[in-house]
């Protein structure tokens, strides 16, 4: 392992992207994400990166790049945020769908109107099932790491899925953080060519992209969802030997303090960290109380999460998006779908919070896990909890 | 003449790369368009093609009708995936993970894939310079969702959402000059084609895949069944909408005109039109509108052809 250096996240991530030899970049700038193709943009412009960057028009031509440039078997990168995201939108279930391993940052953020260029996880649940894989980080490290886990992943050919690589938009995207980038040689052998099994070649014609009749698109769906499901044990083994490697480990739901505690709360991406020290707080205050973090959205880790809840009396789960006119938040609606048949389960209390770039502060967290064991304990006539909005 | 049928066949390789056995229409003037232009591509061809007519009618899984790799994926990315293939594979030769070769990426997208929903990613990769060729095939509506207008569309034309009533004449906007807006990027070869005149077709075709970067044809399919005609009409329309100076074919490269086939005389637009069913309501002065437009254009382009 190389040394630490204090580096701006989006740029570490420019750098991890170099390390992993990309072929071809297609990016269209949007805040926060700007960074990142930028310097890559950089990198190319002074040939440290052997790679093609494609400036192109707009988020939509950006994926659409990257299915022609994963098709003939190039190793494929590109970021977006946001209102990039939703423009992406329809090539998303493409990219998947016709199982091309095209690697995404997603700097996370709000989504209009009003226009906010700050971070939640709007973006994000709008392409909650268009069957990527899909990692939430919390830290700059993390989100290195992930790089050449995603690449590993994605292009494992049981797998040939895109990823995307959830990263908090300016929480996350704008620090500057210690970060360990590991060794090109130990990158190299992690991280072997792209293998892309029928690509696009003169030599071996193949028709990519048929329409389906009836008769068989919902068994090229079932397959769909099988082939996303079964990547689960890929992921499990790439972060494993990942962590033998490179002394980093990661697992679909973290655990902190949570083994045994009596009350839980759920976060997902970088206000973990944040959550953390509250945590770390109230422990010291005698308060039994833990924290689970879910770092695999997709697929989802069923099992996992149910094991790390088991043993409470109380789960409160943050969301950081709204389902307008529905349960609240998407994140509590999966939890509890994955705990509704379980004989042993928490009552799970939802509040969202932390939307449109407002923060949470650990004594925020403290209100709420306070005002979450209430409700468990009295009830609410609330689907669930808005917290730190005026009204 | 004389034995023009027996000689011209061999002219033209027997090779199809786009065979036979997929679902176009009876009469299409497009998938005789497509057969003969992928006859001049040749086998070191990659297809990247965008949602419409000849991407139904050649690929219901989990059948092909083509014998070169071919990828759709949506309606409107056709030129943008067709910039992640050129770049992909120079990236893969450069880096030697694949043979150094010279492969031809296509993009083919129709009329409404191209001129409207297209537009701003052919734009995207037009401006870009990426060594392609997007071949937009122009029936002059959507006929693939069942004749809706397009800004294709001629004026005048009767289509399902531009429907000739009491108070309409139909398409009530003129034709959106593609080839014009490709040749505005400053690309090196743009030309427009068509089936009816086959050799000239495929040599623009060929000379458009030779042409380092971007290469834009834009070639009239005549589509019987959204133009109401009958099916045995596809190669009289194209010849008479040459020949009328409603579609004259011309090459524009390196920014320069070149008129391909110029007449002493345009036959009149009635020629044409009065063969079409999506021409029937037009009153006569409508028709006499239509044909100023025409020849002032063609006086126009003619004029710019000369010029150089």
């Amino acid at each position: 392992m190389a040394d630490r250096v204090g580096i701006e996240v989006s740029v570490a991530i420019g750098d991890a992207v170099k390390q992993a030899n990309v072929d071809v970049i297609a990016a269209y700038p949007i805040t926060p994400q700007t960074h990142i193709v930028e310097h890559l943009a950089e990198l190319v412009a002074n040939g440290e990166v052997d790679a093609a960057y494609i400036p192109v028009e707009s988020e939509h031509s950006a994926m659409s790049a990257c299915l022609g440039s994963a098709a003939v078997g190039a190793r494929t990168f590109t970021a977006t945020a946001g209102q990039g995201l939703e423009l992406m939108h329809e090539v998303l279930y493409v990219a998947s769908s016709m199982r091309f391993p095209v690697v995404m940052t997603v700097a996370n953020r709000a989504l209009s109107s009003p226009l906010s260029v700050w971070g939640d996880h709007s973006d994000v649940m709008a392409v909650r099932d268009t069957g990527w894989i899909q990692i939430f980080t919390e830290n700059g490290q993390e989100v290195v790491d992930h790089i050449f886990c995603a690449f590993r992943i994605a292009e494992d050919n049981k797998v040939l899925l895109p990823v995307m690589i959830h990263l908090d938009g300016f929480h996350l995207s704008h620090v500057i953080e210690p970060i360990t980038f590991p060794d090109q040689s130990k990158v190299d052998k992690f991280l072997p060519d792209n293998k892309y099994p029928l690509p696009l070649h003169p030599d071996k014609p193949v028709t990519m992209g048929d329409f389906a009749p009836p008769i068989i698109y919902p068994e090229a769906k079932w397959a769909q969802e099988v082939n996303l499901r079964a990547s689960k044990e890929i992921i499990l083994k790439c972060w494993q030997e990942f962590g033998e490697i490179f002394g980093h480990h990661y697992s679909p739901v973290e655990r902190y303090h949570s083994e045994k505690a009596k009350v839980l709360l759920l976060t997902m991406g970088s206000f973990s960290e944040t959550a953390m020290t509250a945590i770390d707080k109230m422990r010291g205050e005698g308060r039994d109380v833990g924290l689970v973090r879910l770092r695999l959205w997709r697929p989802f880790p069923f099992e996992e999460l149910r094991r790390a809840v088991e043993d409470a009396e109380t789960l409160i789960v943050l969301d950081r998006a709204l389902s307008f006119g529905g349960p609240g938040g998407p994140v509590c609606s999966e939890v509890k779908a994955a705990l509704y048949g379980q004989a042993k389960k928490p009552k799970v209390v939802s509040f969202v919070s932390g939307i449109g770039g407002r923060d949470i502060s650990p004594g925020d967290f403290e209100e709420i896990i306070n005002k979450g064991i209430t409700i468990s304990e009295k009830g609410s006539p609330n689907e669930f909890e808005i917290f730190g909005v005026r009204e | 003449m004389q034995n023009y049928g027996v000689y011209v066949p061999r002219l033209v390789t027997k090779k199809d790369i786009f065979v036979s056995g997929h679902r176009a229409c009876i009469g299409c003037g497009e998938a005789l368009a497509v057969r003969l232009v992928c006859k001049a591509l040749g086998q070191n061809t990659i297809i990247a093609s965008a949602t419409g007519c000849m991407e139904i009618v050649s690929s219901p899984l989990p059948t092909t009708s083509w014998k070169v790799p071919w990828i759709h994926t949506l309606f409107e990315n056709t030129a943008a995936v067709a910039s992640g293939i050129e770049s992909g594979l120079k990236m893969l030769m450069k880096k030697g993970r694949i043979a150094q070769q010279d492969i031809t990426v296509v993009a083919m997208a129709g009329d409404g894939g191209t001129s409207d929903i297209g537009l701003q990613a052919l734009s995207g990769a037009l401006e870009r310079g990426h060594n392609f060729v997007y071949l937009c095939f122009d029936n002059e509506a959507y006929m693939n969702t069942g004749i809706q207008r397009s800004s294709s569309t001629p004026y005048g034309a009767a289509t399902t959402t531009s429907p000739a009533g009491k108070v309409s004449i139909g398409q009530v906007s003129w034709k959106k000059n593609m080839p014009a807006i490709a040749a505005a990027h400053n690309i090196p070869y743009v030309a427009t084609a068509c089936p009816s005149y086959p050799f000239d077709m495929m040599d623009k075709v060929k000379k458009a895949a030779a042409t380092p970067g971007p290469a834009y044809v834009h070639i009239l399919s005549v589509c019987p069944t959204g133009w109401r005609c009958p099916t045995d009409l596809a190669i009289k329309l194209g010849r008479l909408a040459v020949e009328t100076g409603i579609f004259p074919l011309y090459e524009v490269e390196n920014g320069k005109y070149k008129l391909n086939f110029d007449f002493p005389e345009l036959k009149p637009v009635t020629a044409y039109m009065k063969l079409q069913g999506r021409f029937r309501h037009l009153s006569e002065d409508i028709i006499e509108k239509i044909q100023k437009r025409v020849t002032a254009d063609y006086a126009e382009l003619k004029e710019r052809a000369v010029e150089g």
